[in-house]
């Protein structure tokens, strides 16, 4: 089966100012997994979105030919037609509507006289949800899903479109690791039905585990095609060719030296904002100064909660508590007061709650600490300009210039500019929500960098994370948190995956 | 990426090879100058190609010095209100009650002033006051009850006018003294002489002119010592040229005219000083944040309901300024005055640039728009167009301007967000 389904030729597509793709060609061979990788801002997304109609034809140089015809797509309406679907970086659901609404949006069940046929749509969908293996019912509201199941509809959506090529980009960038496996036993299902899947993932692991070929690029331009089977595939082997270079090891060294604790949380409780249950439950926690402490735990386990209710009570209702900050006991009830007391928070959700998509690079990172660029209300332009390249230069942002505005940065980047944003709020205490969700290996060793000249600094870091590997890569502690209790405490040297896993779950037959 | 330039390590050169380089480097490419502000020189081009044409059609009585006096005098209190406006409209909200706060503040000044006999300056003040009292009652309801300001001010388009109703006893009072009708009408000349022409406005047109020199001078050195791309210096001047005939062809039209109106000094500094809060201050910052992403402007330390809370205030405020120039000019307090003001300075702030849905726009952009919305009604009136036909071609230019906009934010690359 060496028949080509895709070929993408010669595809050059500039933004003004930048060369996103280079001359980049791409060969998918039928019925196989294809993956795609590169650094932040590589052009994986912009390939993907010129060969799904996103970025009309005529918009980009070079030739897409799909099954041997030549493909010119006007728009995904047109790509759709013919089996090429995409599943975007950020997910397009609307919340509020049913998952069977969701499935069907834009290619409604008709029935008699052009009305919705809703027992045919729920019942189709029904179908479709069993075959992702999503055991919900199709009248539930997609807001009550997490992002797991979430990303099951999205596949269902596009199975409902009769889907010969299904694209996703870093479909598993905000799952679990249980949740990822599911999605990764899915795509195999999917492939043995004869579906061809291109798959962008940041997540080299999952890439070797999976994928039958490998595209790599790097800088706009295609580096190289790694096929199993052809010779061996290894992370290191990806790696050379997404960085040009060897990387020696994930994890930089950090020699750990804890001073007096910068941040102490005594029985910390918070409500639902609007259901009459807690979500996080007497959780007394402590930081040290030049200390990176971990927070594992499930999703839904409270640990985005309990960081936003302690950063201003930005999340939740009735928090209770006591508070600490280099000992002594703040009030933060405000975003403005936590910040003034020393806390930053930089969230997991970098569009929606950490950036102001449409407003430049520069003005982005001077957000949280105007104050520090103006004297009496007035803001020192200049000044924040200098800033802005400081922040640049130090974590590496690639753009081309800082007041690029900030929607059109790669994802990578886009997080580099919220943790400086925070670097320049200068806090004694950061808390990292996600800190490395969606970010290319090299830019993953450059932040936990960053992490490293913060503690040596003298400041305490806090990072929330779904990776375990992670967490016992970077952290001197790891907490565990289940269903917003704590239920445990390691140092990392005593910590394992297994371990920590277990004390995750432990609350779970408790509270069942 | 592939075009990714590294910063240079030392990003600040020295201030005096700053100010050497402000004369020699920059970029002669109009494309990318063109391109990188697109948005803003889309509708200055739109302003003067207006003009142009109405000056075509109306045999130059457009660019008459009496017609450009009326202009001025005419418009002036709709500009106040899109100064006011086009903040509120990049934070995300909309006021659709500043008609009747026009009303109603030129009703308390005349009650006073003309039924009471106070004197001129208390009338001002009174309506000032009501006007920020107005403006703090919408602030409470939108920043610290959550309402939709749409609601909000919906409701005190209703109220404020019923109010004015009642304060006026459904009657309409004037004429005010004359020191009052010398807000709007009232022009100052004479006091550095001239013949035939006042040499006093020519030296505030002169005045102006040297302080924008000067400022985007100072600008361009901190550009580039900033290494931010500038034009080249050539361009530089042309642009502060013509900007300088623009500005001294006007100062010359109303010196030959009456003088300088007061309503003209009021309205410029309030542009200059608003345009200066917005761009310069951490209060205007906090508004484009604000309209740009609530949440993570809320998430970044933004006390987003004292934000709000200062804008309505502030449109209160220039509601009631407008509301004195407006009573000023009309000679009176009427039920029915200020209807539709509201319209009228929302299709100023969009026609000027700014977004529907929040965090982009500019004050300097809703002058422009005003503008054209102006010189457009001015335009049509000398040619004895209907008045039907004149509200037609303003609604299709106000679709057209925001339709530019969106087919320019396409071209932009924002297709993919
Ligand atoms: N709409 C746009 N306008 C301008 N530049 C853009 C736009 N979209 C992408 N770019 C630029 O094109 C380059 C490639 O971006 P792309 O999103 O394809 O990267 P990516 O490989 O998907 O990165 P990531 O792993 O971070 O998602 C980046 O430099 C980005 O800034
Ligand atoms: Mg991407």
């Amino acid at each position: 089966m060496n028949d080509t389904i895709l070929e993408m030729r010669g595809i050059t597509k500039t933004f003004p100012g930048v060369t996103a793709l280079q001359d980049v060609s791409l060969v998918v061979r039928r019925g196989e997994i294809h993956a795609i990788c590169g650094e932040n801002g590589a052009g994986k997304s912009t390939l993907m979105k010129v060969l799904s109609g996103v970025h009309p034809a005529g918009s980009y140089d070079g030739d897409i030919v799909l099954d041997g015809v030549p493909a010119r797509f006007h728009g995904i309406r047109d790509s759709e037609a013919v089996g090429v679907v995409i599943i975007h970086q950020e997910l397009a659901l609307v919340p509020y509507l049913s998952i069977a609404e969701n499935v069907f949006l834009g290619n409604e069940r008709r029935g008699r006289g052009g009305l919705i046929d809703w027992n045919r749509a729920n019942a189709e969908a029904a179908e479709l949800l069993a075959s992702v293996g999503l055991d919900e019912n199709p009248v539930t509201p997609v807001a009550q899903l997490g992002v797991g199941k979430q990303q099951l509809v999205e596949i269902a959506k596009a199975l409902s479109k009769e889907v010969r090529l299904l694209i996703l980009d870093e479909p598993t960038a905000a799952l679990n690791d249980t949740d990822s496996a599911h999605l990764l036993d899915l795509l195999r299902r999917l492939r043995d039905q004869g579906i061809t899947c291109i798959l962008i993932s940041h997540k080299l692991g999952e890439v070797t585990s999976i994928a039958d070929a490998i595209t790599v690029l790097r800088d706009g331009r295609t580096v190289e095609t790694l096929r199993t089977g052809e010779g061996e595939v290894t992370q290191e082997r990806i790696i050379r060719g997404m960085v040009g270079r060897d990387l020696e090891s994930f994890y930089p060294d950090r020699v750990s030296e804890p001073g007096d604790e910068v941040l102490r949380i005594e029985d910390w409780t918070v409500w639902h904002p609007t259901q009459d249950r807690k979500v996080v439950d007497g959780v007394s926690l402590g930081v040290r100064a030049g200390e990176v402490v971990g927070i594992a735990g499930l999703m839904g386990a409270g640990r985005t909660e309990l960081a936003m209710s302690v950063f201003g009570r930005s999340y939740g209702r009735d928090v209770s508590g006591r508070l600490y900050v280099r000992g002594r006991e703040v009030k933060a009830r405000s975003v403005s007061e936590a910040i003034d007391n020393g806390i930053a928070y930089a969230t997991e959700d970098r569009k929606r709650y950490g950036l102001n998509l449409i407003e430049d690079v520069r003005r982005n990172i001077s957000a949280a600490a105007l104050r520090k660029l103006a004297s009496r209300g007035w803001v020192n332009g200049n000044e924040e300009i200098r800033v802005a390249e400081e922040s640049r230069s130090y974590l590496g942002i690639r753009t081309t210039s800082v007041m690029t505005t900030v929607g059109t940065l790669s994802g990578g980047n886009q997080q580099k500019v919220v943790l400086a944003k925070w670097l320049f709020a200068d806090p004694d205490v950061l808390i990292l929500d996600e800190p490395t969700r969606g970010i290319d290996v090299g830019a993953k060793y450059e932040i936990y960098t960053i992490i490293n000249r913060l503690v040596a600094a003298g400041k305490g870091v806090l990072v929330i994370s779904s990776e375990l590997p992670e967490l016992l890569g970077v952290c001197d502690r790891i907490y565990t948190l289940a269903a917003g209790r704590l239920t445990g405490e390691l140092p990392v040297a005593q910590a394992t995956q297994e371990n920590l896993m277990a004390l995750m779950t432990k609350d779970k037959e408790a509270a069942a | 990426m592939t075009s990714t330039q590294r910063p240079p390590a030392e990003n600040r050169a020295e201030p005096e090879s700053a100010q050497a380089a402000a004369l020699h480097t920059g970029t002669s490419n109009l494309r990318t100058l063109v391109t990188r502000n697109v948005r803003q020189s889309g509708i200055y081009v739109a302003f003067v190609v207006i003009v142009a044409l109405f000056a075509i059609l109306t045999d130059g009585v457009l660019l008459s010095p009496g017609n450009i006096t009326n202009i001025v005098l005419q418009y002036s209190y709709i500009l106040v209100l899109a100064i006011g406006m086009v903040i509120v409209i990049i934070a995300g909200h909309i006021d659709l009650s500043v008609g009747s706060v026009v009303a109603l503040t030129g009703a308390v000044s005349a009650v006073l002033v003309i039924q009471q006999g106070y004197a001129w300056w208390i009338g001002v003040l009174a309506a000032l006051l009501v006007g920020v009292a107005v403006g703090a009652w919408h602030g409470f309801w939108v920043a610290y009850v959550g309402i939709p300001a749409f609601i909000v001010t919906l409701a005190g388009m209703l109220l404020f006018r019923g109010l004015t109703l009642q304060v006026l006893d459904n009657i309409s009072l004037s004429p005010f003294p004359s020191e009052y009708q010398r807000v709007a009408n009232g022009f100052l000349n004479g006091l550095l002489g001239g013949q035939g022409y006042d040499a006093f406005t020519l030296f505030i047109g002169a005045f102006a002119v040297a302080g924008y020199a000067v400022s985007v001078f100072r600008t361009r050195v901190a550009r580039i010592r900033y290494r931010q791309p500038v034009e080249s210096f050539p361009l530089f001047v042309a642009r502060v040229v013509a900007v300088a005939a623009v500005v001294m062809y006007f100062a010359w039209q109303l010196a030959h005219a009456r003088g300088l109106p007061i309503v003209l000094i009021i309205l410029g500094v309030l542009v200059i000083a608003y345009a200066v809060v917005t761009k310069r201050t951490v209060f205007g910052r906090q508004v484009y944040a604000i309209g740009g992403n609530l949440s993570a402007a809320l998430l970044s330390g933004v006390r987003v309901r004292t934000v709000n809370f200062w804008i309505f205030v502030n449109m209160g405020f220039l509601s009631a300024v407008a509301g004195v120039i407006y009573s000023s000019r009309s000679n009176g307090a009427q039920p029915a005055a200020g209807t539709m003001f509201e319209l009228d300075a929302i299709a100023a702030a969009f026609i000027g640039g700014a977004a529907v849905t929040g965090g982009v726009g500019t004050v300097v952009g809703a002058m422009v728009g005003g503008l054209i919305m102006a010189v457009m009604s001015n335009g049509m009136q000398l040619m004895g167009v209907d008045q039907s036909i004149q509200s037609v071609v303003k609604g299709l230019v106000l679709l057209l301007a925001v339709a530019f906009d969106i087919y320019n934010k396409r071209r932009g690359g924002a297709a993919s967000r």
